[in-house]
């Protein structure tokens, strides 16, 4: 169960005990984050961005400054010197001397594992592709286990595109590996849940799963809505999106049924799925969520790192 | 029925789906052999109907994670001196890799000749598909 060394490529490359791990220390940091301000000195952290993606750049780079590291990288392959064409494994065999992790972003499913098999240093998927984006899927379950105290027992439900999502899809197929969580999918019938992925989930995990069109009636009932957004040209035509875009935003006025403790999730940025005036309600908890994505990939950093995280103060 | 002399050592791929023989001869490069080798096809046949073989008047390598690819339920036959020495069924193969590609057109392997994906057998019922090592994807094969 040492992180040191390891890539985080897909949420299933790491143990149950081994995400533990990784929130017992981001704990650690929400509480005593100055404590960890040096941790990292002398390390660099390579920022591999072959398609912009500002959010997540920035978020581990912070991260890495947060303690004590710094960073040095490309933010989109068109205007950096990787050449195009250069295989990944060659690209990375190079940059694995510049930096002693590396996180990288790349349109093409299934790059950063390529590039893992290549590198000397750790690498992150911080998102390739429609595939998998293991870091968002860390977020989100710190901000569960934070927020509910537990990833285990909770009813949890997705909304709006279901089909091409992959935040959902990984944090679907990781808290399946918990114990007895239930799913709730509301979307509408073009964008449902992949047969294929819930085949897999089912033989797997024996998970209790219900399907919806509306949200309406499964609202009362569920402990987590996260919400993720509908984009126009997923639709076939543009009456069905006419007729069904005002059912998967979430407003105040939905929110009168829903359990006082529910947490309301969403990995932004949003469009219009989520109305402002949800934003202070209580159960609104989707920029806590993208805070704690700095805390999620400090503390991963670090242990893939080895660095001694044992600091006075915390 | 038509005859074709018997081959006194070599390999008789027998069993073959009708229909399949051709693909097989081709995968084989059998065109290019030096040594004489005959296709058969639409042979009456007491299980199937009909079915397809293939004669190799010589013993050569075969790749049978292909063959099981292209048909499971042909078989394999060895023969020396107009004997059948060794009988061999093939099945379909768990693992792939290198014989086809991921049909994903978002996956790494189809751009970058690094990365040659590992296809896992997904379903053993129904539908034979294969899990890509990259993107995750299933293909249905076709080779
Ligand atoms: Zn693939």
């Amino acid at each position: 169960m040492n992180l040191k060394g390891r890539h985080l490529i897909d949420p299933n490359d790491f143990s149950l005990e081994e995400f533990k791990q990784v929130f017992d220390l981001a704990d650690k940091m929400v509480e005593y984050r100055d404590a960890f301000g040096s941790v990292c000195k002398g390390k660099i952290l390579g920022t591999l961005f072959y398609e912009p993606s500002t959010r997540t750049r920035l978020s581990f780079e912070s991260a890495m400054l947060r303690l004590g590291g710094t960073v040095l990288g490309f933010s989109d392959a068109s205007t950096s010197s990787v050449s195009k064409g250069e295989s990944i494994a060659d690209t990375i065999r190079v940059l694995d001397t510049y930096a002693d992790i590396v996180v990288m972003r790349h349109p093409k499913e299934g790059a950063p594992m390529l590039a893992s098999e290549y590198s000397r240093v750790p690498v992150i998927n911080g998102g390739d592709g429609g595939h998998q984006h293991p870091t968002q899927t860390l977020t989100d379950l710190l901000t569960i286990r934070r927020l509910k105290g537990s990833l285990d027992n909770l009813t949890v439900a997705f909304c709006g595109d279901l089909k091409f999502g992959r935040t959902v899809h990984s944090l679907v197929s990781t808290l399946a590996r918990y114990n007895a969580n239930k799913f709730v999918f509301i979307s509408p019938a073009e964008l449902k849940f992949p047969e294929h992925l819930k085949e897999t989930l089912m033989e797997k995990h024996n998970i209790e799963i219900y399907e919806t069109e509306s949200l309406e009636e499964v609202i009362n009932q569920v402990d987590i809505l996260y919400m993720t957004r509908i984009q126009r040209e997923r639709f076939f035509n543009e009456a069905d999106y006419m007729r069904l875009k005002d059912s998967y935003i979430l407003t105040r006025t939905k929110l009168v049924d829903a359990k006082p403790d529910m947490l309301v999730m969403h990995p932004l940025p949003r469009v219009n799925e989520i109305a402002y005036d949800v934003d202070d309600d209580q159960r609104a908890a989707y920029f806590k969520q993208a805070e704690l994505g700095i805390y999620a990939r400090m503390a991963l950093m670090a242990l893939q790192l080895g660095v001694d995280v044992n600091v006075e103060g915390k | 029925m038509l005859k074709v002399n018997s081959i006194n050592c070599g390999i008789v791929i027998d069993h073959i789906t009708a229909g399949k023989g051709m693909k097989i001869f081709e995968k084989l490069k059998l065109a290019d052999a030096e040594f004489p080798v005959v296709l058969l096809i639409n042979v009456s046949s007491n299980k199937r109907g009909k079915k397809d073989i293939i004669k190799i008047e010589n013993k050569i390598d075969l790749d049978l994670t292909m063959l099981g690819l292209i048909d499971p339920t042909l078989t394999i036959n060895i023969i020396e001196n107009d004997e059948i020495i060794n009988k061999m069924q093939v099945s379909i193969p768990e693992e792939v890799q290198g014989l086809f590609k991921c049909k994903n057109p978002r996956c790494i392997s189809n751009f970058d000749e690094y990365a040659v994906p590992k296809f896992e057998l997904a379903h053993k019922n129904g539908k034979i598909r294969y899990r890509c090592s990259y993107c995750e994807e299933l293909t249905s094969y076709s080779i």
